[in-house]
């Protein structure tokens, strides 16, 4: 469904990685790993479209990614940052503005839709209420990820989506995506994770990244 | 009621021993400002001393030439100045900055003195330069403080604008908190002065004005026509950088382009 070939990022003189393939099939949850520093973030971030890749191509069903409709591929491949960014306002402030861009417009705010994706994280209505500002990092990560889900894209690209949850909510989130993912055709997961176990529980397959290639095993 | 006392060489001097109580109490607390103190005024006195050379020979010319020539200089100093009061800059600032302030400056003392003044020749530097030179100072704040507001912004708040652009927002979507607030920040400081002037502040200019023997009326009335120019030029100044950044900051493909700034000790 997303696929990218020979991706290469280049910072200064030296390349981060160079001949990525990457090949993320419809119901499938592909695991990213590699060494710190490897450059995990910047593939998805470059999948993502939010970087220029230095070289190489990105087609997603097939057809190239037309870079003049960015937001519209962004809306379809979302990309969900290691450190959550909640704009200002309560929980359900920020599910309800995503409906506000043009490229969600069409879909609106559903509060029973939200209530159900913050149920498997066993929080009820009243956490709409809070403060985004006064959450904690793993709530914010919650908060996030419930965003995303919200605006039915086809592919999530998360990036250590659960590095601030408690045990608890970690393994909410995973079985969350998972459910997310079987649940209809034409979705599908990418993640990174430093957590070993996580990664052999939530992976169909893994992407590794290292100094200047990846392989897939 | 016409002419002033005119004050020679002299007496300018005597006012520059008023400096010593500045002296004395940096001294006598310890400010460590001596020196600085003693530049600054040094500064002060030879600019405006040269500046009034400057004028005296240009107004001498009647020429328009020369004119434009220091119109041009004044303003190429005013967009210079206006992006070194920032930490972060980027390829082109001062180009847009430039344009920017030349733009609105131009536009808004073009108007009036074509339109509202009727300054008969139009170039007359009497009226062309201090009028100019008023709504450049203030075009170059609103400048300064919406640029550097928007910039520090942007990287402040990076997350936040990139988590909309990652959920398919428009690179517009994504700047549209930023640019809000950049453009209050530069308006806030004229809508501010407009509210007490005459009230705690009495304006330079018409001070000037009254001490060289205008009516008060008279000069009351050029104050508010001075007040709008440069409430204006302010708004477009600040428009025009906000515009020029955003452009550069968010490429075509509705990425935050962070990498093309660089943080400077101002």
């Amino acid at each position: 469904m997303l696929s990218a070939t020979g991706l290469g990022r280049r910072i200064g003189d030296g390349w981060i990685w160079r001949g990525v393939d990457v090949e993320l099939e419809t119901g499938e949850n592909l695991a990213l790993i590699g060494p710190t520093g490897a450059g995990k973030s910047l593939l998805l971030r470059c999948l993502a479209g939010l970087d220029a890749a230095d070289e190489g191509r990105i087609a997603i069903d097939n057809k190239p990614l037309d870079e003049r409709q960015m937001p519209a591929y962004r809306a379809r491949v979302v990309y969900l940052h290691q450190r959550p960014a909640l704009w200002e306002g309560t929980v359900e402030d920020n599910l309800q503005a995503v409906f506000r861009l043009a490229a969600h417009r069409s879909k609106g705010y559903d509060r029973s839709v939200a209530i159900r994706w913050l149920q498997a994280f066993d929080r009820d209505a009243g956490f709409l209420e809070k403060d985004a500002a006064d959450l904690s990092g793993g709530e914010a990560q919650i908060v996030a990820l419930t965003r995303a889900l919200s605006v039915e894209p086809s592919v999530l690209l998360l990036d250590e989506p659960s590095a601030s949850m408690d045990a608890t909510a970690t393994e909410q989130a995973e079985e969350l995506v998972a459910r997310w993912v079987a649940e209809a055709p034409g979705r599908a997961s990418m993640w990174t994770s430093h957590d070993v176990a996580q990664v052999e529980r939530v992976a169909d397959r893994t992407l590794t990244l290292d100094s200047s290639r990846a392989t897939i095993s | 009621m016409n002419g002033y006392l005119q004050i020679g060489y002299a007496q300018t001097a005597i006012a520059g021993l008023l400096i010593i109580a500045n002296l004395g109490l940096s001294a006598a607390l310890r400010l460590g400002l001596g020196r600085r103190l003693v530049i600054a005024a040094l500064r002060m006195s030879v600019q405006l001393l040269l500046v009034g050379l400057v004028l005296e020979w240009v107004f001498s010319l009647e020429n328009p030439l020369p004119v434009l020539a220091m119109a041009a200089a004044m303003t190429a100093i005013a967009g210079v100045a206006a992006v070194n009061r920032t930490q972060r800059r980027f390829a082109g600032v001062y180009w847009s900055s430039l344009v920017s302030v030349t733009g609105a400056a131009f536009f808004v003392t073009g108007l009036a003195l074509l339109g509202i003044v009727r300054v008969d020749p139009w170039f007359d530097p009497q009226y062309l330069i201090p009028l100019l030179g008023m709504v450049l100072g203030n075009t170059l704040n609103g400048i300064s403080l919406s640029l550097d507001r928007f910039v520090e912004s942007l990287v402040q708040r990076r997350d936040a604008v990139e988590a909309t652009l990652a959920l398919g927002g428009t690179r517009w979507e994504a700047a549209h908190d930023q640019i809000r607030d950049a453009m209050r920040v530069g308006l806030i400081p004229t809508i501010n002065s407009m509210m007490v002037i005459g009230v705690v502040s009495l304006p330079g200019m018409m001070t000037g004005q009254i001490l060289a023997g205008a009516a008060p009326t008279d000069a009351v009335r050029y104050q508010i026509v001075i007040m709008f120019m440069i409430a204006s030029a302010a708004a477009l100044g600040a428009f025009g950088i906000v515009f020029f950044t955003y452009r550069r900051l968010f490429d075509d493909h509705h990425r935050l382009r962070l990498d093309r700034v660089r943080k400077v000790a101002a």
